[in-house]
């Protein structure tokens, strides 16, 4: 704090950048909910939107120029401060949440017009721009209690986004993702409760120094469970997912490509900080018994929901399952404990809210075009929708983990990984699990290109250029990313030397 | 006589009071418990009082929904925007000390207008949310 | 007194009676969340869930003869004022969270005519099954 003689030095621009990844959403919302108007709704939605990957940009640049990046909220100092802290491990994420808001908002103009009632449009946009705030300062956070309160104003606005369709199943759904959501942020609170309780402060490097002589006491594991489940119910970890299918089965499908590709990605970032930085990968390796169960959760969610997932009729539950799974792939790198499996959860968090983020905005093309939800109805889907097919297959092999797309680099680390740490049942059970992603797959493939047109699909509208095109980048990111790894693998190596090294520092 | 002259009475009585703590608990925030959200909660039940006793079109004559709707992102606005007048005066976001040529004025001022804010979205937010449940089912 | 003095046992329960009611409430909130199937039912047993861990934070933050933090040497010891912002913070979630999730029962209401979870899954459920 300055005293009145010596004033502190002004800030330029870009040091002004952590604040203003968050308040720029954040009154571009205001601004939304002030207009009312479905258009204007979009144009401030579309000029914030493409601002925050600037953003996000700029301060992975800064970040890998220089280190870590420190912003002291309100002027004051950490830890007595609140403090927005970038470093490797989050910057990567902010540039993923800020560039698929801003494909997802190019998609949208049109595909928001069929799928929402006309007075509800301009409240729409400010939603999902509260949704951007709140999850992007989720991302970059340094305090514990922020973290909650950024969680809720983003899990909020989940709950709207969800709900605002027409179709009334959408409630029930966001109901019980209301009610679940809400249960698992609790969890989290009392975690960081018992932690603030033990240790004095909130900020997340300081708690880190604090903790270090209180980790064996039943205080200090108790809030890392209670955090864990928190976070993991809000992860969709399995058995915690039961909220999710119809979550995103009956949301607008703008909302879910957005939904799928960032919100779940943040907890797993909440959880790795928590688990590598708060508590180091001591802990972890020292409670072998409870880092196994978890291990076992993973290869279940690898395995089970992806079995379900061949049974589903409707296209979006179908791939909502293979989230819970792909979530499963992410939770197994997080917990092998070593560089490789760490750098292959990251990696995989990045390359999974691309593929999915690619899908589910191919069946947002097929439903604006055709109306189509069932995989039944969307035979002959391949000759009468070739290019949106064509992107959801180049997506669907990046969800296999076809050597040359995404998803395969990824995979490749987490099998790295799981060799290591010597467990070989579970590169078996990676790999039976890429097997099963080819079954569901393999049966839209199936259906859409080896059967007759059905009377649904015979005769699609044509898709408004944004949206394919938007689609169309998604793929041809999906293929970028399986040869040119710097963003994709690189930084998230680099994150994971930094978090197993001992992350507090710096 | 109407059969509810004592509810009418004793509400006419009561209302201005209420409005009056809910404005000492805000200007009383910076040195007692108080401050934006609870002054924004006892104004909104002032209001809610005025609608349940009166009926809404009443309520609604005085306090307009499409006002009360305004309100809510209006005071997230000048709380936001008051952060952002700091980032300008080259602070940190809500480093209220660049606010004014006095640090200590600085704070000062910029919790108060902080709080206004905070009044502002409380009070439209409770009122909105009572307008729209009570609404529901009639025109 | 005596009666506590006594026995120890008792004692160290009697002494922690807010952490009693804080067990108290986070178990009945979560067993109505759980077995209720009226939806406002479970909305009321999430939000005695959330005031149990409101109580969590703001007991140990009051000490017993302290003051609020004054900068004065009359004054010596102080309450901890940092839970109590924390906690009207998570109290204003609460009740943004408690509105919503009124908001959807109300539409679920109108769109399926009943406020029973069991009834309306099945009614979605069916749904599904019919678009098959």
């Amino acid at each position: 704090m300055s005293t009145p003689a010596d004033p502190q030095p002004a800030l330029m621009l870009a040091d002004q950048l952590p604040a203003l990844l968050v308040v720029v959403p954040m009154l571009g919302a205001m601004v939304a909910s002030l207009l009312r108007n479905g258009a204007l709704g979009y144009l401030v939605s579309l000029i914030v939107s493409w601002v925050s990957p600037v953003i996000a940009l700029a301060m992975l640049w800064q970040v890998e120029a220089s280190g870590p990046i420190s912003y002291a909220m309100g002027g004051w100092a950490p830890p007595l401060g609140i403090e927005y802290r970038v470093d490797e491990a989050n910057a990567f994420l902010l540039v993923l949440i800020s560039i698929m808001a801003a494909l997802c908002i190019t998609f949208a103009p049109r595909s928001i017009a069929s799928e929402i009632p006309a007075q509800s449009r301009g409240w729409y946009y400010a939603m999902f721009l509260m949704c951007l705030c709140g999850l992007q300062g989720m991302a970059i956070t340094g305090d514990a209690f922020n973290i909650f309160v950024f969680m809720e104003i983003s899990s909020l606005a989940m709950y709207a986004l969800i709900a605002m369709g027409t179709d009334r199943r959408a409630l029930v759904a966001a109901y019980q993702y209301l009610v679940i959501g809400t249960i698992g942020a609790t969890f989290y609170v009392l975690g960081a409760g018992l932690l603030f309780t033990i240790t004095g402060t909130l900020n997340l490097v300081d708690m880190a120094d604090r903790l270090q002589p209180l980790l064996g006491t039943r205080a200090a594991l108790a809030g890392l469970a209670f955090i864990s489940v928190g976070i993991g119910l809000k992860l969709a970890l399995f058995p915690l997912h039961l909220w999710l299918p119809n979550a995103y089965a009956f949301a607008p499908s703008v909302a879910t490509a957005f939904l799928a590709s960032t919100a779940t990605k943040v907890a797993v970032y909440i959880l790795v900080r928590f688990v590598y930085s708060v508590y180091g990968v001591e802990v972890a390796e020292a409670h072998e018994i409870d880092t196994a169960i978890v291990l076992l959760l993973a290869v279940l969610a690898m395995v089970a929901p992806s079995i379900v997932a061949i049974f589903q009729a409707n296209v979006k539950r179908m791939l909502a399952y293979s989230s819970v799974a792909q979530i499963g792939y992410i939770i197994l790198g997080v917990f092998l404990l070593n560089e490789a499996g760490l750098t292959g959860g990251l990696s995989h968090l990045f390359n999974h809210a691309i593929i999915k983020g690619c899908l589910f905005l191919a069946v947002g093309c097929i439903v604006f075009s055709t109306g189509i939800t069932k995989i039944d109805q969307m035979a002959g889907l391949g000759h009468t929708m070739p290019l949106t097919m064509g992107a959801f297959v180049l997506a669907g092999l990046g969800l296999i983990g076809v050597p040359g797309t995404a998803g395969f680099v990824s995979k490749w680390y987490l099998i790295q990984g799981a060799t290591e740490a010597g467990l070989w049942w579970l590169v078996a059970a990676i790999v039976f699990a890429s097997v099963l992603a080819v079954f569901y797959v393999g049966r839209v493939v199936e259906v859409a290109w080896f059967r007759e047109p059905s009377p649904e699909a015979a005769a699609p509208r044509p898709v408004p250029v944004e949206m394919l095109a938007v689609t169309w980048i998604l793929a041809a990111l999906c293929i970028y990313f399986g040869f040119e790894t710097d963003i994709s693998a690189g930084v998230p190596a680099e994150a994971a030397r930094i978090l197993i090294g001992g992350g507090a520092d710096g | 006589m109407r059969l509810d002259v004592i509810l009418r009475v004793s509400a006419k009585l009561m209302i201005p009071f209420i409005m009056l703590f809910a404005i000492y608990v805000q200007f009383h925030g910076h040195y007692s418990p108080g401050g934006g959200f609870q002054a924004g909660v006892i104004a909104a039940a002032a209001v809610i009082l005025y609608a349940i006793v009166f009926g809404m079109r009443e309520a609604q004559r005085v306090v307009p929904p499409g006002v009360v709707e305004a309100m809510v992102p209006l005071g997230v606005v000048i709380y936001a925007g008051t952060g952002v007048l700091n980032m300008i005066s080259g602070g940190h976001y809500l480093d209220y000390d660049f606010l004014l040529a006095d640090p200590v004025q600085g704070q000062y001022w910029g919790v108060f207008v902080v709080e206004v804010g905070v009044l502002v979205t409380v009070a439209g937010a409770m009122v909105t949310i009572f307008y729209a449940f009570a609404m529901r089912g009639r025109s | 007194m005596d009666l506590l003095e006594s026995y120890p046992l008792l004692q160290t329960i009697a002494e922690r009676y807010n952490t009693w009611a804080v067990i108290l409430l986070m178990v009945s909130g979560l067993y109505i969340v759980v077995a209720k199937s009226n939806m406002i039912k479970t909305l009321i047993g999430m939000a005695l869930f959330q005031t149990s861990v409101y109580l969590l934070y703001l007991s140990p933050g009051k000490i017993i003869g302290a003051t609020p933090p004054i900068t004065d040497t009359a004054f010596a010891v102080y309450s901890n004022p940092l839970p109590h912002v924390l906690i009207l913070t998570a109290i204003v979630v609460g009740v943004a969270t408690l509105a919503m999730g009124l908001a959807l029962i109300v539409r679920i209401n109108e769109a399926y005519g009943s406020i029973e979870e069991d009834e309306v899954v099945d009614l979605v459920d069916r749904q599904d099954k019919a678009e098959e």
